[in-house]
């Protein structure tokens, strides 16, 4: 028997999860082809907020990549649009003429943003928030500063404001209404979400009716019914969206607000569904992602089996995503006869929660500032709980309701099964528990890809990972969003990104604006963030001495009893009987008591008083040796071969390019120490093929190596590329630094950078693509600029002297009482 | 006010330590550190982790606390007690901030190491 043919126009969160479903159930049913006005895959709709604070990028937000189409066998018509349903014929026609036959078809096409047709609407500068383009155009504004109007104070234009700020801009948002997202919040919360919205360093004017835009060409800003005038260079409408209905109902499908469907998903033609936001369902359109998942569950079933599954409308909960304001609510909260309602207050940590009761039953919530309760709350709700048993102790949670624990883990254990924890994709506590169990899950992106769990809007983390704790004990490991230390949630990657999007420059800046949880960090992030600020902004960020660990901050390294070892730079190996004799007197002079051959060729001397280190350095720098930043997270050596200046088997001049890499590299800081050596020939003398990049001399010219270690775990290198001469030696190997020093996490050796990136990518970017490489190598060098000084030189000439100096107090003469 | 028996040494100024950072004091009762805190609060501690006698002058000053350079150990600045699932105290001494100067207590009866 052949396949059916299922056709699907859109290509949105709500029909990608229809296919899943479907898949899910049996994938041998269709032959599926999608039609995608959008030029590109099905990506996570709801995260284009975080994509535009920077807190993400657009690769975090996929959904599904163009593996998985061609996994399942999908036809994907990216970037066309349908222009007709010819119903007789049983096919859709696309504007290039494209066509596709169904036996059932699927429409998707969602929803648009709603333009206020007020004058200067058209002005170039107008954008609304929508898809990718969107965020791109924003991205685009908010590069060059400025200022920003956002019209509309509900849950999108908040999310846009948010994110404009973060970029930098100056941002103020019109709303019509006394009071924002009065839609989903009481006035006392949507107060304080203006309150917290204001914090941010964002203008709120409610009831602003605006009137105008204003500009000729292009906006130059807004003004209100009242006369007030607001400058702007971009101004994003997020009032709404409305269904678009316009090619089902040129088809003949029945269509009101929305696309009209039935209880089982079908339009008035059996043999056409609809899903998403651009349907109609009991006079309800929805606008939120949970009820289109539900939508997409019944259809799935129905295209399967004609299944006598039924969608029967959704209860929504919303959740705000602007990062540090936590806001929950759902259901109906208006004053009501026969409706009480139970309000707890905490102006001072800006906590307000509201539960309004109908019949001892929960029917409206508004949580803000403490949104932990929100599953529960909305569980209680959903099921109808007669809540009277409780009620005194209701406002406080699942925890004391119960009697229970306080602590977030016993509060997580104390939820029963049915309860809801990704509200996004209805996925309870006990789907999530028993798909731990029974198939051996053990990382939170396990549990996204077998329940769908947290693969949305991702505020319900927190909550799987806890139960991948309960359920694992110490077994569990939070794997991919592991946080840089237990004072954040983020991530390095993240942090990295923020630091560079946002323009932070300062250690205060990036702790406040991050919401870290210490007030000033620890042992493993300080060192990590003083780094990323010192790669971002070379030319701005003043370095920190109390953020750095001891040896980076004396300059030499730390030994088991509180003395200093001590490595002069010897370029490419290379020394000199003027060096190696002042070497000598430097060790007599300030009894050293071991002299060592380090496995970098350079000398190790070990066993220096700390306040010795500056009158040793000066004696050094004299005969003109300067620090080997053996202690850094930084260039350590180059490791050499005598190469043509004297091996019969030498190849090139293995030693002058080793020098003279060194010379390029010196004194730049680096996520975790870098070592190099170049070989003369392949017999490979100087070890190039286990370093962090090496090269290897060949007839014909110079293979670049590179993500090698020989340290806790060994790995020979990967080749990079030939080139034929020095100079592009220098240039390529000064690119590769410069993309791990802007990329990798904080102690990732460049194999653990080159892993996660992927070999393949890092060729794509150094190898094939000749600006990227440029690019990194300009920044590379401005930095060196900026970072190629002897901290030798500097400590001998009296910098930092405290950190030398001891303070000595005697009993006699120095009594106070 | 002293108890007899008690004498309190001028140390240094609270600005020649730096922030979230460390000096050595060379003492009669040995090698202290003495620490700033962000909120520049002043304390003192034998100079040696209760570990393997690491230099703490020496580790990350955060929050309360510092990290020894030599293995990690993260020990309270307030009690010189070891944090986490490490064990151990190391001796803390009494300081006081005087119009900006650093003063330590030292106890007549304290024999002299240094």
């Amino acid at each position: 028997m052949s396949k059916k043919k299922l056709v699907v126009i859109g290509n949105g969160m709500a029909p990608g999860r229809v296919l899943d479903e479907l898949f899910a159930k049996d994938g041998s049913l269709y032959d599926v082809t999608i039609f995608n006005a959008e030029p590109r895959v099905n990506y996570d709709r709801i995260m284009l907020s975080p994509v535009l604070s920077g807190e993400k990028c657009f690769d975090d937000i996929i959904i599904h990549d163009d593996d998985w189409y061609a996994a399942h066998n999908v036809t994907l018509h990216k970037g066309k649009r349908v222009s007709a349903i010819d119903r007789e014929e049983g096919c859709v026609v696309a504007e290039d003429g494209t066509k596709a036959f169904y036996d059932k078809l699927l429409i998707a096409t969602g929803s648009s943003p709603i333009v206020v047709p007020i004058p200067g609407h058209d002005l170039n500068g107008v954008i609304t928030y929508r898809d990718l383009d969107d965020v791109d155009r924003m991205l685009a504004y908010a590069e060059k500063g400025g200022r920003a109007v956002v019209i509309g104070g509900g849950l999108l234009g908040l999310e846009a404001a948010a994110g404009l700020r973060m970029r930098g801009m100056e941002v103020t948002v019109l709303h019509l209404m006394p009071s924002l997202m009065e839609r989903q919040l009481d006035e006392a919360a949507g107060h304080l979400l203006e309150k917290a919205i204001t914090e941010r360093g964002i203008n709120v004017i409610t009831k602003a009716n605006s009137k105008e835009i204003l500009g000729t060409t292009h906006v130059t800003g807004v003004r209100l019914e009242d006369g007030t005038e607001i400058a702007a260079d971009l101004v994003c409408m997020a009032v709404g969206i409305r269904p678009n209905t316009e090619l089902a109902a040129n088809s003949g499908l029945d269509a009101g607000r929305g696309i009209l469907v039935n209880d089982q998903m079908q339009t008035s033609d059996p043999n056409i569904f609809a899903v998403g936001e651009c349907v109609e369902h009991r006079g309800q359109c929805y606008g939120l992602v949970a009820p289109l998942y539900e939508m997409a569950k019944v259809i799935a079933q129905q295209l399967a089996y004609a299944s006598e599954a039924i969608y029967e409308g959704s209860v929504t909960s919303t959740k705000l995503k602007v990062t540090g304001v936590d806001l929950f609510s759902a259901g109906d909260f208006a004053d009501a006869d026969g409706r009480e309602e139970i309000v707890f207050r905490d102006a001072a940590q800006g906590v307000y929660k509201r539960l309004v009761l109908e019949d001892n039953r929960i029917v409206g919530v508004v949580l803000y500032g403490d949104t932990v309760d929100g599953a529960w709350f909305f569980q209680q709700m959903k099921d109808q709980t007669d809540v009277s048993d409780v009620r005194d102790t209701l406002i406080f949670g699942p925890a004391y309701a119960g009697g229970g624990a306080v602590d977030p883990m016993a509060a997580v254990a104390a939820l029963p099964d049915n309860t809801e924890i990704c509200g996004c994709n209805g996925v309870c506590k006990g789907t999530i528990l028993s798909a731990i169990s029974a198939t051996g899950l053990s990382s939170v992106d396990d549990v996204r890809a077998q329940t769908k769990a947290s693969s949305s809007c991702g505020t319900c983390t927190p909550l799987v990972e806890k139960l991948l704790a309960l359920s694992l004990g110490d077994d569990f490991d939070a794997g991919t969003v592991k946080p840089m230390c237990a004072c954040t949630d983020f991530s390095h990657e993240e942090v990295r990104r923020v630091i560079v999007a946002q323009e932070l420059k300062s250690l205060h800046d990036v702790l406040q604006t991050l919401e870290w949880k210490t007030s000033c960090g620890c042992a493993k992030c300080r060192p990590a963030l003083n780094y990323y600020l010192l790669c971002a902004w070379p030319d701005d960020y003043a370095d920190d001495a109390q953020s750095r660990f001891i040896n980076e901050r004396a300059h030499a390294n730390i030994q088991k009893d509180g003395t200093f070892s001590v490595v002069p730079r010897m370029w490419g190996g290379m020394t000199t009987p003027d060096e190696l004799r002042a070497i000598a007197d430097v060790a007599d002079k300030f009894e050293i008591p071991t002299v060592k051959v380090t496995g970098g060729q350079r000398i190790d001397l070990l066993g220096v008083k700390k306040h010795d280190l500056p009158d040793v350095w000066r004696d050094l720098n004299a005969a003109g040796l300067v620090s080997g930043h053996a202690y850094a997270k930084g260039l350590r050596t180059v490791k050499t071969c005598v190469g043509t200046d004297w091996c019969r088997f030498g190849t090139q001049d293995s030693t002058g390019l080793g020098i003279r890499l060194e010379k390029f590299l010196w004194g730049s800081w680096t996520p975790h120490k870098v070592k190099l050596a170049v070989s003369g020939c392949p017999r490979n003398c100087a070890e190039a093929t286990c370093k962090d990049f090496g090269v290897v001399c060949v007839d014909s010219g110079y293979e670049i190596h590179f993500a090698g270690a020989a340290g806790m775990h060994v790995k020979a290198t990967e080749r990079l590329c030939n080139v034929t001469s020095e100079e592009e030696v220098i240039e390529y190997i000064g690119a590769l630094m410069q993309m791990y020093r802007e990329q990798a996490a904080y102690l990732d050796r460049v194999y653990k950078w080159a892993d996660k990136v992927g070999i393949d990518h890092i060729r794509e970017v150094i190898v094939d693509d000749h600006d990227a490489r440029r690019g990194y190598y300009d920044r590379f060098v401005h930095s060196q600029r900026l970072m190629q000084i002897d901290p030798w030189a500097e400590r001998a000439a009296g910098k930092q002297a405290h950190e030398f100096t001891p303070i000595a107090v005697e009993n006699a003469g120095a009594l106070v009482s | 006010m002293s108890i007899a028996g008690e004498v309190w040494v001028d140390v240094c100024d609270i600005l020649d330590i730096p922030v979230r950072g460390a000096r050595i004091v060379k003492s009669p009762l040995g090698c202290i550190a003495l620490f700033r805190t962000a909120d520049d609060a002043v304390f003192a501690l034998d100079d040696k982790c209760p570990h393997k006698a690491g230099p703490l002058s020496q580790g990350i000053v955060h929050g309360r606390s510092v990290t020894c350079p030599l293995h990690n150990w993260v020990i309270s600045l307030e009690t010189g007690e070891a944090q986490g699932a490490d064990t151990g105290r190391t001796r803390h001494h009494k300081v006081r901030l005087v119009d900006g100067r650093v003063q330590l207590l030292m106890s007549n009866n304290e024999t002299c190491a240094a």
